[in-house]
């Protein structure tokens, strides 16, 4: 328990990171990050940008057909953990990845590995709606002409329109394909977003606050298509809201200032958190 | 402090910021009033001395074309024809026209009033039409410009005689001519469709727009590739902490700021020196300018790459394209607007560029029309010096409109880019 004091102290005093890296071994996740089935797994992942580290030492299983969502307060590193899962960091110059991250048990920072296939099995939805300034119909169609997925034109039609329709989007925007997809709302273009990703028909998708630019009606939908993805994918989405990660995931990881600091059942993290800091975020005493 | 207080200081401190304000307008208002006169005076100043050049004063005559010139004895063919003795119809119709000049002087100040070349306008005529031969036509032919000048008050005719070219005989004459209405304006094809001459009247524009378009192509197909290739390069292929990297963005840069006629001498000494190309030639123009315009390219092209969100790179990663893709598929066309902009900018400032032309030989005389890339030729700003450095009183009016010419060309290529830019802007 002195431990934990000791480790709460240096947060609250906001102590600059090198500092904290020094004792790694006090990141120690609480709870069980490990899970019978996973489709990802990593481990002992550092994330540095610069001299500066962002993420310590994280250990993360991501399981079939679970959702999976990262909270914690801005900066902590959630959103750099999930952009190493697809190795969109390697777009930033300066950002280097340390550790074992592994899909379906082969490791994807090898030299070897090569990041097309990796980024068509392992999707990602950003933080703000990006469609390509295309039709939406292009939009859409655009990662599985990337990859060859259709045969035909009628094959295309097909892919597009049930990702349309798994999206939720497809009886708002069935008549007007050819328009560009950056005249939708920002709902809907979220959603166009989703439904470009899971076009590919990927196995894990990573959402990146993809709620945050939206109103209430709209975060309800891509809430539903959550829940409704869940069937076919594992999905890890980042969130500020808590009533949403206990809304649509199984399980919570809590993330503070680059170390995981809990991971468990939702149910278990939001009703019954063992470490101070969760109890403290989950109640809203700080974050 | 009440509320009431703060209200008082606000409302001291508006009447300073108003004030403020109202004098950052009145500055701009004033600089964007004092450049539009200048442009006003500028294209004024053109304009009225160059318009005039749009016309030509002519002398219409009646040329006898008698069998008599053109057969020696015999028959009459193309050889005889083409050595005729047009001269001598014109001087027989000069004098049918104004009869009773006596003295050999006041006979040579006569015939001079008509161009040297009309003779050769006459020969196209009658071999292009050989049926005119034994008919006697009433054809219009280009004055001297010494009457042109007259003609259109440039030359005064009160000063002294001493003092200009054309004599008090030949003012007679044609004033003359212009009662009868044998001598008039017209329209200046001449100006249109000839090269360079020493005769101003003679003088044409063509020549030297073929020779700029031939170099602007050449640039525009050397210059647009590869800058492009090296923005995209730099810009997402390069290291961003290579020191090589630094230095071959530096010198870029610095490259955009050298004077314009060291790359005339880095194209005398590289392309005629050592690659041993010809003088005078469009091809070697065209390369010289596309080393000058090459950073500007550059640099304007990484700046429309820049201005692409990396929300769209990211959305096509995201879905599995590779870094190429990205590119090709998404952040280009984005970019090419700001990028065919930088270009057409770039190619305008290469189009009125004179200095580095000069270095590498565009600068001789040359009065045909080029037919090749590498046929000597003059380009537009170098015909536009050369005609300014010549003594004659009518090549004024010529550089002048040479200059509309060009203003003109260089009005439409940046009308080209606005709308290019505007056309295919893309908002996100």
């Amino acid at each position: 328990m002195s431990k934990l004091t000791q480790q709460k102290e240096k947060f609250q005093k906001q102590a600059p990171r090198q500092d904290v890296h020094l004792e790694m071994e006090i990141g120690d996740t609480i709870g069980e990050y490990k899970v019978a089935n996973p489709r990802m797994t990593t481990r002992n992942v550092n994330a540095f940008y610069g001299k500066k580290q962002a993420i310590l030492n994280v250990s993360l299983d991501i399981a079939k057909n679970e959702v999976i969502s990262m909270i914690g307060p801005s900066g902590c590193g959630k959103s750099t953990f999930i952009r190493c899962l697809n190795r969109m960091n390697d777009t930033i110059e300066t950002c280097r990845i340390e550790g074992e991250i592994k899909l379906d048990g082969v490791d994807i920072y090898e030299s070897s590995y090569d990041v097309v296939p990796l980024r068509a099995q392992v999707g990602m939805v950003f933080q703000k709606p990006n469609p390509f300034p295309k039709s939406i119909y292009d939009n859409v169609a655009y990662g599985p002409k990337l990859h060859g997925l259709a045969t035909d034109k009628t094959d295309l039609d097909e892919i597009v329109h049930t990702s349309l329709e798994r999206a939720g989007l497809l009886s708002e925007v069935k008549d007007r394909f050819e328009e560009p997809g950056t005249s939708l709302s920002g709902g809907q273009q979220q959603r166009l977003c989703i439904a470009r990703t899971i076009a590919v028909n990927p196995e894990v998708i990573l959402m990146d606050e993809p709620c945050s630019a939206l109103d209430p009606i709209a975060t309800a939908k891509i809430e539903d298509l959550i829940e409704q993805l869940r069937q076919n994918f594992s999905i890890c989405i980042v969130t500020h809201s808590m009533q949403q990660a206990a809304r649509v995931s199984q399980r919570t990881a809590y993330f503070h200032l680059g170390y995981l600091v809990e991971v468990g059942e939702t149910s278990t993290i939001f009703t019954n958190p063992k470490h101070k800091l969760t109890e403290e975020y989950i109640t809203g005493r700080f974050g | 402090m009440s509320k009431k207080k703060i209200v008082d200081v606000v409302n001291r401190s508006l009447r300073k910021r108003y004030i403020k304000e109202a004098v950052f307008k009145f500055f701009g208002h004033f600089s964007m009033a004092l450049g539009l006169l200048f442009l006003a005076v500028l294209f004024f100043t053109i304009v009225s001395k160059g318009y005039s050049a749009l016309f030509a004063t002519e002398i219409k005559l009646d040329i006898e074309f008698n069998k008599s010139f053109f057969s020696n004895g015999s028959s009459v063919n193309n050889k005889t024809i083409k050595n005729a003795d047009y001269r001598k119809m014109i001087n027989l119709a000069l004098h049918r026209a104004l009869p009773g000049v006596q003295g050999k002087k006041e006979k040579r100040e006569l015939h001079s009033i008509v161009s040297d070349n009309a003779e050769y306008t006459l020969r196209d005529l009658v071999l292009e039409n050989p049926s005119l031969i034994s008919q006697t036509k009433e054809i219009w032919l280009l004055a001297d410009d010494e009457v042109d000048m007259l003609n259109k008050g440039l030359t005064k005719k009160t000063s002294k005689e001493s003092d200009r070219k054309i004599t008090n005989n030949q003012i007679g004459w044609a004033e003359t001519l212009q009662n009868v209405g044998r001598l008039d304006k017209n329209f200046n094809s001449t100006f249109f469709t000839s090269g360079d001459s020493r005769e101003p009247e003679q003088a044409g524009i063509l020549a030297a727009s073929v020779g700029s378009l031939l170099a602007l192509i050449i640039t525009l197909f050397l210059s647009f590739p590869i800058g492009a290739a090296t923005a995209i390069y730099l810009e997402e292929f390069a290291p961003k902490n290579s020191k090589l990297i630094d230095l071959i963005e530096v010198n870029i840069n610095n490259l955009a700021a050298v004077p314009s006629i060291i790359f005339g001498l880095l194209g005398l000494a590289i392309f005629i020196n050592f690659f041993g190309m010809p003088r005078s030639v469009p091809a070697v123009g065209g390369l010289v300018l596309t080393l000058m315009t090459l950073p500007t390219i550059v640099i304007t092209s990484r700046a429309a790459l820049k201005s692409v969100p990396p929300s769209i790179k990211e959305a096509a990663l995201g879905v599995g394209a590779s870094h190429m893709q990205s590119i090709v598929h998404h952040i280009l066309p984005l970019a090419l607007p700001g990028m065919l902009t930088g270009t057409i900018i770039g190619m305008a400032r290469a189009l009125g560029e004179s200095a580095p032309l000069l270095m590498i030989g565009m600068v001789a005389f040359i009065v045909d029309v080029p037919k090749g890339f590498f046929e000597p030729s003059a380009a537009l700003p170098v015909q536009i010096f050369l005609w300014a450095d010549s003594p004659e009183r009518a090549f004024l009016e010529k550089t002048s409109a040479a200059t509309m010419i060009l203003l003109v060309f260089l009005i439409l290529m940046n009308l080209m880019a606005v709308i290019l830019r505007k056309r295919f802007e893309k908002r996100w």
